[in-house]
């Protein structure tokens, strides 16, 4: 009985396991069948020189550049605000905060995390842009830097957190070394304890970039709809993101390459943060190798 | 397409909260008056059935829809199906004697009357609403006064894309920065309408412009950015006047602004038009179609507003509803 029972529980986890990688497989070959159709019509090689992306319009181009570059400006953006502020914070929380006052203030951080980036998105446009604007007046209504902001602030926790836990599980023994050498605390905390919590704040900061650049409500709501090859953050561009969510909305054609062009956007993207993933997952191994 | 109807939801919430505030106060107080109103319209006109057949223009659909759905409160056993092939499917389909009304974007053509004449079908035309776009900038923008249809075209053809990127590009005069554009994404009609007009080919224009589907986009991008430029349905503009400025348009002899009078009388061309419903004298025959076509004047005003177009003036529904009387009675 006892291990009809064990067997079923047993069964029943595997099961659960199972189903996740089917659903994660499932869609990676929805994508990859549909884009594979997208690239018999349109080159892969226009698709990542052409520097125009107009596939609903007259004049057709299906460059991912300017998606891509949208998308890389805002999550660029994010990093530069949520870096900085991100880590200031975890060294702050892990070096210097009472116990008690790190107990309380990490879950307020996380907060942050669990406001509906909707609620971020319109954050963005109807407070932080007229703000910006007073600052810079030639600021567009939709623009990558008031999204690329509120973007960082979204993903501070990211950092803050995952940091914060790196650099708490420094041993003990290396501070106390720091400290025994005469180094005082700023010393041991960005000379000793920043380096050895390296890989975890990498790692932290890559999860943070990944979640940026798969980010949608924000940008969709407050970095414009126009595709734009361009590096200035004060003028409209769309991500990719925001560009699927676009022609999700409108009525294209079912299978027709108007429509497949999302899963072409679909799959740049998740190739983008698959290899993110990747990269922070093996160097958060090293790093467990290293302390554990 | 659940995502971003949130985001609309989203946008709308506020202004809408407010609205239904007050629309719920507005219903409390006459809820009563209007529900005796309405049981005694359903009271005097007795119950009919049959099926009314229409088909035209997409532009005109919405008004005959939001027409056919209202009708069904007061006769739930008339059936009235609506297609869209197009004025020119439409009057195909109406000169063959098909439908008992065609949807229409523009009067008929001399070949569409002459299909008719060959299979005896007299029609009446009816118009039922006017459709207008306006051309708006940011308020701060103190250069441009007016748009020939020329310009418009130079700015929005497909052969402007990528290429015409600065104000200066227009007239030599205006500022040496990047234009900003905004319009409906290409699902919308409205995009289909002004392409034709401006440019001359539906569904044809330039590919790096904002494209939003949802007009609260535009008016936040137009309002928010001194380069900017767009274009949308003229009865959105009404309820954001104090955000964008109004930019009139030169037709070849004058600038005209859009307001009711310019839109009805034709002057604010090309970007106004008349749209209306062509109905049969074999159809007025039965008394589900008068009943029908009466109540789609009597509501037309009213249901036009609702979906985004200019209500015709009080006395030329009225006048609308006595021509179509004596078309009835001449038809009986």
């Amino acid at each position: 009985m006892r291990k009809i029972k064990e067997y079923i529980i047993e069964k029943s986890l595997l099961s659960s396991a199972l189903i996740t990688i089917a659903v994660t497989v499932g869609i990676i070959l929805v994508l990859a069948i549909e884009a594979v159709q997208f690239f018999k019509e349109v080159s892969i090689l226009d698709f990542f020189t052409d520097t125009q992306w107009t596939p609903l319009f007259t004049d057709k181009h299906y460059g991912i550049l300017p998606l891509l570059s949208g998308t890389l400006l805002t999550s660029f953006i994010a990093i530069a605000v949520a870096l900085p502020v991100g880590l200031t914070i975890s060294i702050y929380l892990s070096e210097y905060a009472p116990k008690g006052f790190r107990k309380t203030i990490k879950p307020l951080l996380e907060l942050l995390a669990a406001i509906p980036t909707v609620v971020y998105g319109f954050f963005a446009l109807i407070v932080v842009t007229p703000f910006l604007q007073e600052i810079i007046p030639n600021l567009s209504g939709f623009n990558s830097l008031s999204a690329g902001i509120v973007m960082g602030i979204m993903i501070i926790p990211f950092i803050s957190s995952i940091s914060e836990d790196a650099l708490h599980a420094v041993p003990k023994e290396l501070k106390e070394a720091s400290y025994g050498m005469g180094a005082t605390k700023l010393q041991t905390a960005f000379k000793v304890v920043v380096p050895a919590a390296s890989s975890g704040i990498i790692v932290s900061i890559i999860l943070a970039i990944s979640r940026a650049i798969g980010e949608t409500m924000i940008v969709a709501i407050a970095a414009g709809q126009q595709p734009r090859l361009t590096i200035d953050p004060t003028v409209p561009v769309e991500t990719i993101t925001a560009y699927i969510v676009q022609v999700s909305l409108g009525d294209v054609q079912h299978g027709s390459i108007e429509y497949r062009t999302i899963f072409a956007a679909g799959i740049t993207l998740f190739v983008f943060t698959f290899l993110l993933n990747t990269l922070s997952y093996r160097i958060r191994k090293k790093y467990q190798e290293k302390y554990e | 397409m659940l995502i971003c109807n949130i985001i609309k939801r989203q946008k709308l919430t506020m202004k809408k909260t407010i609205l239904i505030i007050s629309l719920a106060i507005v219903a409390i107080a006459c809820g009563e008056k209007k529900e005796k109103k309405d049981n005694a319209a359903s009271k005097v006109s007795s119950t009919m059935e049959g099926t009314i057949k229409v088909d035209g223009s997409s532009t005109v659909f919405p008004v005959t829809e939001a027409v056919a759905e209202e009708f069904r409160a007061v006769q739930p056993k008339v059936k009235v199906t609506i297609g869209v092939s197009g004025t020119g499917g439409g009057f195909k389909k109406f000169s063959r004697g098909e439908t008992n009304l065609s949807n229409a974007s523009r009067p008929i053509k001399d070949k569409e009357k002459a299909a008719c004449a060959e299979n005896n079908i007299n029609y009446l035309e009816l118009e039922v609403a006017y459709d207008g776009l306006a051309v708006l900038v940011n308020p701060e923008n103190d250069w441009v006064d007016n748009f020939t249809v020329e310009e418009l075209k130079k700015i929005w053809e497909p052969s402007a894309q990528g290429v015409i990127m600065k104000w200066n590009q227009i007239r030599p005069e205006w500022p040496d920065k990047e234009i900003h554009l905004f319009g409906p994404g290409v699902a919308s009609g409205t995009y289909d309408y002004f392409t034709e007009a401006i440019v001359g080919k539906s569904g044809s224009s330039r590919g790096d412009f904002t494209a939003s589907e949802d007009d609260h986009v535009l008016v936040q991008g137009i309002a928010g950015d001194k380069y900017s430029l767009g274009f949308f349905g003229l009865a959105y503009y009404s309820e954001n006047k104090d955000k964008l400025t109004l930019i009139g348009v030169n037709n070849g002899e004058e600038v005209v602004k859009p307001t009711l009078e310019t839109v009805s009388n034709g002057t604010y061309s090309p970007l106004s038009r008349p749209l209306f419903i062509y109905v049969n004298s074999t159809s007025v025959k039965s008394k589900e179609v008068v009943e029908f076509v009466n109540f789609y004047i009597d509501n037309a005003g009213e249901l036009s507003t609702d979906v985004g177009y200019i209500p015709l003036p009080k006395e030329n529904y009225a006048k609308q509803k006595e021509n179509f009387k004596t078309f009835v009675e001449n038809n009986k």
